[in-house]
């Protein structure tokens, strides 16, 4: 039995927004743009893992995001097929994960975010002057999109329709991760570590489990991220990539599914749309930050839906008092 | 110091031991040289005045802490040296002293997740915990045992304190321990709650040893059987609930004249 909810009514109408926005969208340009949201959101719901549900605050992701799509960019310039390249890619980005996850659980809080950082800097450092290996500043050129089953990805719409698939191949598994008992472990050592060991979890073990989940999804974003410009270059391991993924999170809503999503949304369009008519767009997105932050400290999705509570009540609170009035006019 | 040292040839005949147990934080010796035998099925009761190494006895034993020397035995298995989650594995469960619970969650999410800790299904990424209907039924056992199903439902940052600690009580239970240590359950209670909580401590089956740390004399004495007085880190008076009432030392350490 499907009964039909309003939770249900509005996921039909996202997809649907989603499926048929070439359509509406028209204009190529825009249809990159919803590919790059979609891209990043990816990023955002990868974070998300750590950040919202683990309490593991990484400054460090855009190094893993950048060693998928190094990885992969250097084996298709190796003469390897995209297959092999993007699971070398994942690969890479998975042990690197654990890598960083070995590294960095022995802290939590400031602790692990500076690890992180560190780690970070490191793969940013690798990538440019390691010149021999990854080119330096010049970066890897990726020449070709990949053709899942003969279709090609070269244009616009066809390559938005594979980033929508792998979005939702992201979003599914994060909401079938928060609602699983796994999902709830890690909520767990994110509240309450030392109950949770002596409740008889292995606290250490659900964390680098999730730093690997977290690194998995990352490493697709870097991959889709690599085929949408078909270049990468250390800038994509920059500390500004990394902290502006963070913000995507932070400002979107911690642990929720859609706030990661609207978190990259308002930065990529912020980046790309606005930064065309506004030379200052850098303090735009700050000063949108702020303005959240301040009003909305749990995030815009979460913070939106509070607001909205408000008003209701208080438009309800109001038409009652205007029905009490009315006779007495 | 005279309590007799245990013979080694006999099976044992003890659910938890402490075999000389020392743990000293810089120059101050926390836990001084404890040795503990609690039998099967005993209520033990460990008082002390503020400071006494109580809640630090606790720790070593669940593993939060590791002693400096000295052995902790489950049910004949020297865990000493096991991780506190494997310990929770062999059938002990504690309380907290401070409350130690989910806020974010609901009353019987909380008792789900003491639930699933002992479950292999706690590493699946794909099933909905919500429908896993016999952690939820269990859940729903145990809330029962305290009193508190009827709301279940509730988050736990609208419940009351005396509701909190009867979660921490239905989480240790919902393990199904062997030995359940708890850190005084009656802490901030008031009458009434004192007298709920006391009822379903009784109510506990007797496969269910128990240790429990408490200030307050009356209602605890009722519930002990062997009390330990502990001073300083050290077991200073150790007996049945007559002897160490009746010792001049308790009075002179514990009620102070």
């Amino acid at each position: 039995m499907t009964r039909v909810t309003p939770r249900r009514v509005a996921l039909v109408v996202a997809l649907l927004a989603l499926v048929t926005l070439p359509v509406w969208v028209g204009n190529s340009y825009y249809v990159n743009i919803a590919s790059q949201i979609l891209l990043f959101a990816v990023f955002a719901l990868a974070l998300n893992v750590l950040v919202g549900y683990g309490g593991l605050v990484s400054l460090g992701h855009a190094g893993l995001f950048a060693i998928a799509g190094y990885a992969a960019a250097l084996m298709l310039e190796a003469g390897y097929n995209h297959l092999v390249a993007d699971l070398a890619g994942i690969a890479a980005a998975v042990v690197a994960a654990a890598v960083f996850a070995v590294l960095a659980l022995r802290a939590t809080g400031i602790g692990l975010l500076m690890i992180t950082l560190a780690l970070g800097q490191i793969v940013w450092g690798i990538a440019y002057r390691w010149a021999g290996l990854t080119h330096g500043d010049n970066g890897v050129n990726v020449a070709t999109r990949p053709q899942p089953f003969g279709i090609s990805l070269a244009g616009a719409t066809s390559f938005y329709f594979a980033t929508l698939v792998v979005f939702l191949a992201a979003v599914v598994a994060m909401a079938l991760f928060v609602r699983s008992p796994f999902g709830a472990s890690l909520r767990g050592t994110r509240d309450q570590p030392q109950r949770m060991n002596a409740l008889g979890y292995n606290v250490w073990l659900i964390r680098f489990v999730a730093f690997l989940f977290s690194g998995f999804w990352t490493a697709a974003a870097g991959l889709l991220f690599i085929y949408y410009n078909g270049f990468i270059s250390p800038q994509v391991a920059s500390l500004q990539a990394s902290a502006e993924a963070l913000l995507m999170v932070i400002s979107g809503g911690t642990a929720t599914l859609l706030g990661p999503i609207a978190g990259a949304a308002i930065v990529v369009i912020m980046k790309n749309v606005v930064s065309a008519y506004v030379e200052r767009w850098n303090m735009v997105l700050g000063i949108i930050f702020v303005l959240i932050i301040t009003f909305m400290p749990e995030g815009l999705v979460p913070g939106s839906v509070r607001l909205a509570k408000l008003g209701w009540h208080a438009l309800r609170k109001q038409a009652g008092r205007a029905n009490v009035e009315e006779p007495a006019r | 110091m005279t309590a007799p040292a245990a013979t080694n040839n006999a099976p044992p005949v003890t659910a938890l031991g402490v075999k000389r147990l020392c743990k000293a934080f810089g120059g101050l010796k926390v836990t001084a040289d404890v040795t503990l035998d609690v039998a099967p099925g005993e209520r033990r009761l460990i008082i002390g005045p503020n400071g006494a190494g109580k809640t630090t006895l606790f720790n070593l034993i669940t593993g939060e802490i590791t002693p400096d020397s000295g052995a902790v035995i489950l049910n004949g298995t020297d865990i000493t040296r096991l991780p506190s989650r494997h310990r929770a594995h062999l059938g002990l469960a504690r309380t907290y002293q401070i409350i130690t619970l989910f806020a974010r969650d609901t009353i019987l999410r909380n008792v789900t997740l003491a639930l699933l800790g002992l479950s292999h299904l706690r590493w699946d990424p794909f099933i909905n915990l919500d429908r896993q209907h016999h952690l939820i039924d269990a859940a729903h056992a145990a809330l029962a045992r305290v009193g508190l199903e009827h709301i279940g439902g509730r988050p736990l940052a609208q419940t009351s304190y005396g509701e909190r600690r009867r979660v921490e009580i239905a989480m240790a239970l919902a393990q199904n321990p062997k030995v359940l240590l708890l850190d005084e359950p009656f802490a901030g209670l008031s009458v009434e709650e004192r007298r709920d909580v006391q009822k379903l401590l009784f109510a506990i089956p007797r496969d269910v040893t128990i240790v429990m740390i408490e200030h307050d004399m009356d209602v605890a004495l009722e519930f002990a059987e062997r009390i330990t007085l502990l001073h300083f880190g050290e077991v200073v008076v150790e007996g049945s609930r007559a002897e160490v009432v009746a010792d001049p030392r308790t009075r002179e350490v514990y009620l102070g004249h």
